[in-house]
């Protein structure tokens, strides 16, 4: 068996492979369903409501995919550039501790300067926390993928010290717990009386900028010259290692900017289980919207409504909600393996 | 060998057709091949050789026809048949692991792998014994990473020779070696012939062909074109009989050189691995003359390469663009200051595969000619790629294509024209005819010609000693990254060249002025 | 207690050894998968796999040995489904890893909370117990150190002698060798570097189950969610440190494993009440991080890992 490249796709090429990897999710998640005593249908029909059945189910789900979005374009951006950044998790946080910093007291500043302030900071955060691993990348040649991954460990466990330590609310009550933003400090609501924030706002704009950047300018085009073929673009005098920090910079700027979003919009404190794994979720959120920044806000929304779906679905028939979970694993590894067959066709020779 | 008609068929190819797709790479291709006796498998890239031996090996299986092996038929698709049925093939890229000793690489794959162990000491001693009798000398224990490239295909040699290979295919075998090596590998082989050994020797060198062949056969566009014994052909009918039409080069006239334009000074650059840097090179290219560098594959070729593209910058020495050194050294200065550069490895190195034709095009250019303050300027961008495929006769679909679906010449169109039409008045081509077809040979010549006309200083870095000598105006040969003195043209005959790529020589002349004396 | 009574004691070492132990089995696995070229970011969740895998199998009535093997199993399975999407696929061996950790994690959870749904917290089982080999264990300082481990401490270390010997002593480790530096010097010898390359991702992922089933049936008596806890990252460093080669990556496992138990210990002494808990909870993945750094650029790293291998391809 060989893999063959297909000169020009057809249309049923190009649709039928992620169609069958959509279904085979479902397939799967349908037969773990059974397994755990739930009616494949009856199950998806709960997710659905759950995540769109009402007024209040929408904007929550809106709201989940906030931080998505952020993560899903830190992810996005570095891929593209082959930088494996799989330490959005710890740049999340990196941007909350900042606006925490910030936001808790510390100046006496109007809200229109605070939360650009906080937002910059944030930003700064993440994206500082991001180039130590690409430095390490482009100086020694060390594997960013271990130590992005590693860096997560830390940086939790420093946020963990912070919270007992230096950043503790001393209403806490003993909790590792910070203080609570000041109202400055705090991203208002979208829709006066909703529980929608302007992060939400904030993560359409990135993506929309992000878009701009990989289409319009030369720093997209050097991002993807250098994602693609390394070698050629150093060849040709794009400035890889320069082009790469840049990429590093970008990226975790992005997610430095959900831990804000979250912060300063959703919880106003930070705690150890602000982000129950958006980092690694932007993964999945990235890939499968092809690292397309607009797919990107699309993918979020997908896989927020199954996340806050399942939520509210196991809560209802007992299926443990880590069906959202397995399904988006399944549905990334589906996916890279349709995509794939949209391109080439297996041969036996 | 005049008596192969009464000499037993040992390998027997009856109707060989296989399609890719619309492509047919062999259409009805029979021969026989007898005991004792060389094959030359002559065809220009794409004609259908490595199909039809990738066939042999199971790695395809024909759509039609029949293969038979000593008398036995050959199960299609299966890689080991034919291995071990016992023939062997030395590839044009060695298919040998570098974290492996010697040994190791001759006896992977011999033993079945649930075999308990690898009886090390047997398996030396048998190599030993093989590489005295064939004249292979070649250490088993050493590391294949450590060797050179003559003794890695010995290597090869032996790998086939250990399975007591009755049958051996050698894909250009010659391509790496200096004359004086490819002399001893005719020695060895001709010993192996001599036992019975029976050979199909893939080449495009026809000196060669006709130096050891008993019999020609041509492939073009996958079919068996013709059929000759050596003694009743020439080069000039073979050549012809390849391309199906007579073959015109560009001719070069004699002129006088001008000026200098770039000009090293006792330049050294660091090893890199195994690949030796330049050792105090002095050197001059000047205006309106091809320079032609010779020299066996990784003698310090990519070191001189990489330092004018600007990848490298010299450990000690001085290099003077138009007479003054430059002050920073990077690909983007090298192509400000005038240099063009055609890199040896288009694929990975000159273009990038999954880009279209335009982002390919303004790959070097983009940040000073196709964007203004960070932003691109895709309109223009497109319409330079249009006028480089009217201009340099790219041919495509169009400028919106991935480059990867194009053929190599025509790829290698687009990056001359990319870099030519800066007006460069240096020009740096490595290798810039490797795997082309003859129509694109000439074309990329006539090129490298015009561009000598037009009074620019050409460096033509090749391994193909013809093409060097056909082309320069003045010859370099380069050995473990020393430079010879500058020998003009047609004063030096290959055998002469030949031992200056083998490292004779160098040591006698010492230090040279790297201007042209005919030695 | 002082630095040197800690490094001194018996106890130290046994406990350096025990906390190795899971570390030896998965990184085995990884420099296996490595060493055909093939880099196995599943081995976080493949740990976790392996860990609950083996755990519920005892649970459920199997001998503790079963459970091993239940884990091996599982892991193989799991290894089976990155060599397909990353071998004959060629799949970005980066993506195809990351989402085998999300996929086998999230599986774990989810089946714990399909078979124990209830429960605050997990069963316990009865793990396997210390054996004290026979006069060995009688020897000073080494004797309670190395000779009075599980079983399964044991069986790490004569898997990793059995590694060691067939790869550099059998056709099969001469293959898989070959296989991570050129694969095309394998397929010439008309091998299927496919199959190899398949082999041993499913085998070298099989082990690092076994090293993540370490956990719950000889380290523990229970499961937990978060109890691998990027264990199975650290191996991918130790392989890196251990220049790829099994002698030395076990050496590196006990060294790290040294480190870590010292961090333990250290938090009880002047400095732990000085100095916050979360520095030393640190310490291992620092430890890592300087183990990468040190060992960049190193020669030794196969030249065709994460390469895929298109048969035919010129």
């Amino acid at each position: 068996m060989r893999l063959e490249p297909i000169e020009a796709p057809s249309t049923a090429r190009r649709v039928i492979p992620p169609a069958l990897a959509i279904a085979a999710t479902f397939l799967v998640a349908s037969l773990l369903a059974l397994v755990a005593g739930g009616n494949p249908f009856a199950v998806f029909g709960l997710i659905l409501k759950g995540a769109f059945g009402s007024k209040f189910s929408i904007l929550e789900t809106f709201n989940s995919a906030t931080p998505l979005i952020f993560t899903g374009l830190a992810i996005a951006v570095a891929f593209r550039a082959k930088l494996w950044n799989i330490g959005a998790e710890a740049q999340l946080y990196a941007g909350a501790v900042l606006t925490v910093v910030l936001g808790t007291g510390a100046l006496g500043l109007p809200a229109y300067l605070m939360l650009p302030l906080c937002a910059l900071a944030a930003m700064l955060a993440g994206a500082l926390l991001l180039l130590g691993p690409a430095l390490l990348k482009t100086r020694l040649g060390v594997d960013e993928v271990v130590t992005t991954l590693l860096f997560n460990f830390i940086f939790l466990l420093f946020v963990s010290y912070l919270l007992e330590g230096p950043l503790k609310d001393p209403m806490g009550m003993g909790w590792p717990k910070s203080a609570r933003l000041t109202p400055e400090a705090r991203l208002p609501r979208l829709v006066e009386g909703l529980r929608l924030h302007w992060g939400f706002a904030l993560a359409l704009i990135s993506a929309l900028v992000v878009w701009v950047i990989n289409t319009r300018t030369t720093l997209g085009y050097e991002m993807r010259a250098v994602g693609q073929n390394a070698e050629a673009a150093g060849f040709a005098g794009i400035p890889v290692t320069r082009v790469i920090l840049k990429t590093a910079l970008l990226s975790g700027g992005l997610a430095g900017l959900a831990g804000f979003s979250e912060v300063s919009g959703l919880k106003g404190a930070l705690t150890l289980d602000l982000s129950p794994g958006f980092g690694y979720t932007g993964i999945v959120v990235a890939m499968l919207a092809l690292l397309h920044p607009l797919g990107v806000v699309l993918a979020a929304l997908f896989v927020a409504a199954i996340f806050v779906g399942a939520d509210s679905m196991s809560r209802a028939i007992g299926v443990p909600s880590y069906l959202a979970d397995i399904m988006l694993a399944s549905a990334l590894l589906f996916m890279v393996l349709a995509i794939l067959l949209t391109k080439f066709r297996l041969r036996r020779d | 060998m005049s008596n192969s008609e009464k000499a037993q068929v040992v390998l027997r190819l009856q109707g060989i057709t296989k399609r890719f797709g619309p492509v047919t790479a062999n259409a009805d291709v029979s021969f026989d091949l007898h005991r004792g006796e060389v094959i030359a498998l002559l065809g220009e890239n794409g004609a259908g050789k490595t199909t039809l031996m990738n066939i042999l090996f199971g790695q395809y299986t024909a759509d039609e026809g029949a293969i038979e092996l000593f008398g036995q038929p050959l199960p299609p698709g299966a890689p080991r048949a034919a291995l071990d049925a016992g023939v062997g093939m030395v590839h044009q890229h060695f298919t040998l692991a570098d974290n492996l000793t010697v040994w190791e690489n001759i006896v992977l794959g011999v033993d079945h792998l649930t075999a308990p162990t690898l009886k090390a000491r047997q398996v030396k001693s048998r190599i030993r014994d093989l590489a005295e009798r064939f004249h292979l000398k070649v250490d088993p224990n050493a590391r294949v990473g450590r060797l050179t490239v003559g003794e890695r295909q010995r290597v090869e040699i032996l790998k086939a020779l250990y399975r007591d290979a009755k049958i051996l295919i050698l894909d250009e075998p010659t391509a790496v070696l200096t004359p004086q090596e490819a002399e001893a590998l005719f020695t060895t082989l001709r010993e192996a012939i001599s036992s019975g050994l029976s050979v199909i020797f893939i080449s495009h060198k026809l000196h060669e062909v006709m130096a050891i062949s008993h019999r020609v056969l041509v492939l073009r566009h996958g079919q068996l074109v013709a059929e000759r014994a050596t003694k009743d052909t020439n080069r000039e009918e073979m050549a012809a009989l390849m391309v199906g039409a007579e073959v015109s080069a560009p001719s070069i006239e004699a002129r006088a050189a001008g000026a200098p334009l770039l000009s090293l000074r006792a330049v050294s650059t660091p090893d890199q691995g195994a690949a030796p840097g330049l050792k105090a090179l002095n050197f001059e290219l000047c205006a309106g003359q091809i320079t032609g560098l010779a020299g066996v594959s990784g003698n310090g070729q990519a070191a001189l390469s990489d330092l004018l593209s600007g990848l490298i910058t010299p450990s000690a020495g001085e290099m003077a663009l138009h007479g003054s050194s430059p002050a920073r050294w990077s690909p983007r200065a090298a192509i400000a200051n005038g240099i063009a550069r055609i890199p040896e490895d288009r694929h990975k190195t000159g273009t990038i595969a999954d880009f279209d034709l335009t982002e390919n095009a303004i790959l070097e250019t983009y940040a000073t000619r196709f964007s203004q303050r960070g932003w691109m300027d895709w309109g223009k961008a497109r319409a330079f790629a249009e006028s480089l495929i009217k201009g340099y006769d790219v041919r495509c679909p169009g400028p919106d294509i991935r480059i990867r679906l194009l053929s190599g010449g025509n790829m290698q169109k687009l990056i001359l024209g990319r870099v030519l039409e800066e007006n460069p008045d240096i020009i740096l081509a490595n290798q810039p005819v490797r795997g082309l077809d003859i129509g694109a040979v000439n074309y990329v010549h006539g090129e490298l010609a015009k561009a000598r006309a037009r009074g620019a200083a050409v460096l033509l870095i090749s391994e193909d000693l013809d093409e060097i000598m056909r082309l320069s105006d003045v010859i370099h040969v380069i050995s473990e990254g020393r430079l010879s003195p500058a020998f003009a043209r047609g004063t030096m005959r290959p055998e002469e060249l030949g031992s200056w790529m083998a490292g004779h020589g160098f040591d006698s002349h010492g230090m040279d002025t790297g201007a042209p004396d005919a030695a | 207690m002082d630095l040197l009574d800690i490094l001194l004691s018996a106890s130290f070492w046994a406990a350096a050894i025990r906390i190795a132990s899971p570390l030896i089995f998965a990184t085995l696995g990884e420099l296996i998968c490595e060493r055909a070229g093939v880099l196995n970011l599943g081995i976080e969740g493949i740990m976790v796999a392996g860990a609950f895998a083996g755990w519920i199998a005892v649970w459920g009535g199997l001998p503790l040995w079963g459970g091993v093997a239940v884990a091996m199993l599982t892991g193989m399975m799991l290894g089976l489904v990155h060599s397909t999407l990353s071998v004959p696929f060629g799949l970005s061996q980066h993506v195809v890893g990351i989402g085998l950790t999300l996929l086998a994690t999230s599986l774990t959870f989810y089946t714990y909370r399909v078979v124990l749904p209830e429960v605050s917290s997990p069963p316990k089982i009865t793990a396997f117990q210390p054996y004290e080999v026979p006069f060995l264990s009688e020897l000073p300082l080494i004797g309670p150190a190395i000779f009075a481990q599980t079983p399964l401490t044991y069986a790490g270390f004569i898997l990793a002698g059995l590694t060691a010997v067939i790869l550099y002593r059998t056709p099969l480790g001469l293959a898989v060798r070959a296989a991570g530096e050129n694969p095309s010097a394998v397929a010439a010898q008309g091998l299927s570097v496919t199959a190899i390359r398949m082999g041993a991702v499913t085998v070298g992922s099989g082990f690092m189950a076994v090293g993540g089933a370490f956990l719950t049936l000889s380290a523990f008596d229970s499961f937990f969610f978060d109890m691998v806890n990027g264990r199975g990252w650290i191996c991918i460093a130790l392989v890196v440190f251990g220049a790829w080669k099994p002698g030395k990556a076990v050496l590196g496992a006990v060294l790290f494993a040294a480190f870590d138990a010292l961090q333990i210990r250290l938090q009880q002494t002047g400095i732990g009440a000085v100095v916050p808990y979360q520095v030393f909870l640190m310490l291992p993945y620092f430890l890592s991080i300087l183990a990468l750094v040190l060992m960049s650029r190193r020669a030794e790293i196969p030249a065709a890992l994460m390469v895929p291998f298109n048969k035919g391809e010129r």
